[in-house]
């Protein structure tokens, strides 16, 4: 056991676990930050993903030790100040799934995209995710909601 | 239109069990029905809303508990809307004539005059009362009345949002697995290495030493660990299962040779249609196919979840089940307790797609609280455990037998389908919870049944073709020998008995050198079938090239061949692998409540069928499931998900019909019929890749 210190949505946090404890049971368990899942332990289907310094990552096989210092997305801290992400409004609009397990994780690898490339085409949504399952088959509204948010072309 | 009662109804007459008027302007809904994803109670408060006369935003829709909802057994076949939605309308119907007669007494005005919006009653002369205020006792059954003209409708009708979007969209928790409550302890279960494998001995002294470890429980071969923290009871687990020492033994039938299998297992034949004559015509030829598919996973994206607390002799659950009083039936049967000890509430999990293992880790949760008296254990499964000890849906063969003239008309047909039965869902002792047959004093599952199929089928949905031929002859064998639990996965048999036909349908048209869609047409007296077959043809650009390496191909059938129409023309390209370009959908719902929720429920399906259809397939050994994970068992990737068009022909004026499970069948078919345009080899073993191509080629 030992004290990590987190900054998660932009808050600090100390938390006091063993190190190699996984990032998703201290946000989810610890930081009552429940928007993450567990999807399957071995980082093969993005429901579990968050951002880390800008970068999606699977949250369920990355140790808490190994986030100490650097910036913690998660999606509950994807909008500002109280204002949900373009990315939350699309799903919204779109219906963009239906049971909505996979949704936090797709949410986060998308707004991770959308920054690192504003003008993704289709294809490039698709490749995103493909490490993100979807077992309810919203995968066409999920890339119409991604299109849907990207900022206007100037 | 007349409320029709319908089975939920009957079974739960008084209207103050399926809500209350709040004075503070809310209605309160409990529907016997559950959220699995597929919006159900976002459809439910639109019939209720639509009813009542007052806003959705005032309808509130309980979770289901034991506790107070109206028994609906289980959430599943696509009749939420059909049984739920029905009784709701009958019940709001009367609730609404109810308030109109106490406001009429009230404002001293005949209640035809009375007009409601939103809640509010107003009189002629503008002097006004409300449901909110008028305070009309519910505790009385449902009479028989009559409920709106669909041609009145305002709300039923309108892609109304789905409720609980706005809270999975922020994160918010909604899940089971996002439930904490004050002291709650994490379970895990280890699950035996392999079927029927034997706890002989287990060295608990690694686990015990795992910081915050609460207790380690053994019952014969059920062996679980309870932690304060989850990751403390994950390396308890890990320690556990290195301490144990197991016998084991093979079971399970050579994969290699599963049909063999299939068709040769101890067996019950039930007669599904038989208008079959013992001097047919001579047949200019016979048709002769064999399908089949393997064992498929339900793949829910969370793995499974149970919550338990034990406090004196009240046990209390909360489960994503699709049937929770059944599961109350189940639990308190197994632990020695009264129905009444037992609280079973319903709580979202992620989409099931059918029995999957939520019921199992419900008693899980059970097993574990027992040692920890007071304090709520959280029980969660682990990927490998969800995709090799759930139900499966079973693996399944279907032969069929086709006589012709020498025209190509059929003069006989005989469908043969074998497969284990489509349901083990807890409830009767015959289908007892995975830990209940792993305890010391375990209970036997018996092999799954099936539905008769005056309630849809199991081995035999959709058996019986669409198109009546003359002389049919539809047999079911349903296996009573079980090596894989099998259970219900959505769609049931439809899927491949839906495939089998409508690929000899598609042979046939090929003999007699007709268009597919023109030889469907021809067979078709059902208007409905026919309505969804041409606007599918017509919407996909049917007759069109495709193009080098691919090939257009149709898929149609009426769901239980009493629900939703659908059709399906799917665009394949078979190059290296099985590539669905593209799906387009019709559909004939009857009675659209929520035409996005239709679409949404119809595209997800069609793209689940595609999953099946061309990827998946359960991995197994002598004595076990090695597919494990999603390495092993793929799904389907966001750029291997074509896109799909839906189109909902509304027909208002008549029944709702679901939507859940009317394209699996159909888009299976047509992704067969497809494959074989492209290629001209026509593959009946599922699933559809590159490897069963090559096979049949051979």
């Amino acid at each position: 056991m030992s004290s990590t210190r987190l900054l998660v949505n932009g808050t600090t946090h100390e938390v006091v676990c063993d190190p190699d404890t996984p990032l998703l049971y201290v946000l989810r368990n610890d930081l009552g930050l429940l928007g993450a899942k567990f999807g399957c332990g071995l980082g093969l289907c993005g429901a579990c993903n968050v951002l880390v310094d800008g970068h999606p990552v699977h949250s369920c096989d990355t140790p808490v030790w190994s986030v100490a210092g650097r910036e913690v997305t998660t999606v509950e801290g994807l909008g500002s100040d109280g204002r949900p992400h373009p990315l939350q409004e699309a799903f919204v609009e779109q219906q963009a799934l239906q049971c909505g397990y996979c949704t936090a994780g797709m949410l986060v690898t998308c707004a991770a995209l959308l920054e690192r490339e504003p003008q993704v085409d289709e294809a490039g949504v698709r490749r995103a995710l493909d490490g993100n399952l979807c077992r309810c088959g919203s995968h066409n509204r999920i890339v119409r909601a991604v299109l849907g948010a990207r900022t206007p072309a100037r | 239109m007349t409320a029709q009662a319908g089975p939920s109804l009957a079974a739960n007459p008084r209207l103050d069990r399926w809500l209350r008027i709040e004075p503070d302007g809310r209605v309160v809904v409990r529907s016997g029905k559950v959220e699995l994803g597929q919006g159900v109670l976002t459809a439910l408060a639109q019939i209720v809303a639509e009813e009542l006369d007052v806003a959705p935003a005032r309808v509130q829709m309980l979770p289901a508990t034991t506790d107070g909802s109206p028994d609906e057994s289980y959430t599943a076949g696509s009749l939420s809307v059909q049984h739920s939605g029905s009784a709701l309308r009958a019940v709001c119907a009367q609730v609404r004539a109810l308030h109109l007669t106490a406001a009429a007494e009230r404002l001293a005005v005949p209640a035809a005059h009375l007009t409601i919006a939103d809640g509010d009653i107003c009189a002629p002369d503008g002097r006004r009362t409300s449901y909110w205020e008028l305070e009309v006792p519910l505790d009385r059954d449902v009479e028989a009345g009559d409920a709106k003209s669909s041609a009145d409708y305002a709300v039923v009708g309108r892609s109304m949002p789905r409720l609980d979007v706005p809270d999975k969209v922020a994160g918010r928790p909604r899940f089971l697995h996002d439930l904490r409550p004050v002291g709650m302890l994490y379970g895990r279960v280890v699950r035996p290495p392999s079927r029927g494998a034997v706890l002989v001995s287990v060295d608990e002294t690694a686990a015990s030493r795992v910081p915050g470890v609460v207790a380690v429980v053994r019952d014969g071969s059920f062996l679980g660990v309870v932690a304060e923290r989850e990751e403390n009871a994950l390396r308890a687990l890990a320690a556990l299962r290195a301490g144990c020492v197991w016998k084991e033994e093979d079971s399970l039938p050579d994969e290699r040779d599963l049909t063999g299998f299939l068709v040769a297992a101890p067996s019950e034949e039930t007669v599904l249609q038989d208008t079959d004559s013992d001097d047919p015509p001579p047949a200019a030829r016979t048709v002769r196919a064999r399908f089949s598919r393997p064992y498929l996973a339900h793949a829910s994206l969370a793995p499974s979840c149970g919550l338990a607390v034990w406090e004196a002799e009240q046990l209390s659950v909360w489960s994503h089940s699709q049937g929770i009083y059944k599961l109350r039936t189940a639990i308190s049967r197994s632990v020695g307790l009264a129905p009444e000890q037992v609280v079973v509430q319903h709580v979202e999990g992620a989409g099931c797609y059918g029995h999957n293992a939520a019921d199992d880790a419900a008693f899980d949760a059970v097993l574990l609280a027992r040692s920890v008296p007071g304090r709520p254990v959280q029980v969660v499964w682990t990927r490998e455990d969800e995709l090799s000890w759930g139900p499966f849906g079973p693996a399944m063969v279907v032969d069929i037998e086709v006589d012709t003239d020498a025209a190509g008309r059929v003069q006989r047909w005989r469908h043969d389908v074998f497969s284990n039965g489509h349901t083990s869902r807890p409830g009767p002792p015959t289908a007892p919870l995975l830990a209940a047959t792993h305890v010391e004093a375990a209970e036997t599952a018996m092999a799954a049944g099936d539905p008769p199929l005056h309630n849809g089928g199991g081995s035999g949905r959709n058996a019986v073709p669409l198109y009546e031929f003359p002389r049919q002859l539809v047999r079911a064998h349903r296996l009573t020998t079980m090596p894989l639990r099998t259970s219900a996965m959505r769609a049931l048999g439809a899927h491949v008995n839906v495939f089998a036909i409508e690929s000899v349908v598609d042979e046939l048209a090929g003999l007699a050198g007709v268009d597919p869609v023109d030889y469907r047409l021809e067979l078709l007296g059902d208007e409905r079938a026919r309505a969804v077959l041409q606007a599918a043809a017509e919407r996909a650009g049917w007759g069109r090239d495709p193009g080098p390496d691919a090939g257009l191909g149709v898929g149609l059938a009426r769901y239980k061949n009493r629900g939703a129409w659908c059709a399906v023309v799917a665009e394949v390209e078979a190059q290296a692998s099985v590539r669905v370009r593209r799906l387009t959908i019709a559909v004939d719902v009857g009675l659209v409540v929520n035409p996005d929720g239709v679409v949404n429920q119809i595209e997800g399906g069609a793209l689940q069928a595609v999953s099946w259809t061309t990827k998946e397939q359960v991995r197994f050994d002598a004595r076990t499931v090695t597919s494990r994970t999603w390495e092993d068992y793929p799904i389907l990737t966001f750029s291997e998900a074509p896109p799909v068009d839906v189109v909902v022909l509304d027909r208002p004026g008549e029944p709702a019909l679901g939507a859940g499970e009317a394209s699996m069948g159909p888009t299976a078919a047509a992704i067969g019929n497809a494959l074989f345009a492209a290629t001209g080899v026509r593959v009946q073993t599922l699933p559809l890749t590159a490897a069963t191509v090559v096979a049949a080629m051979g």
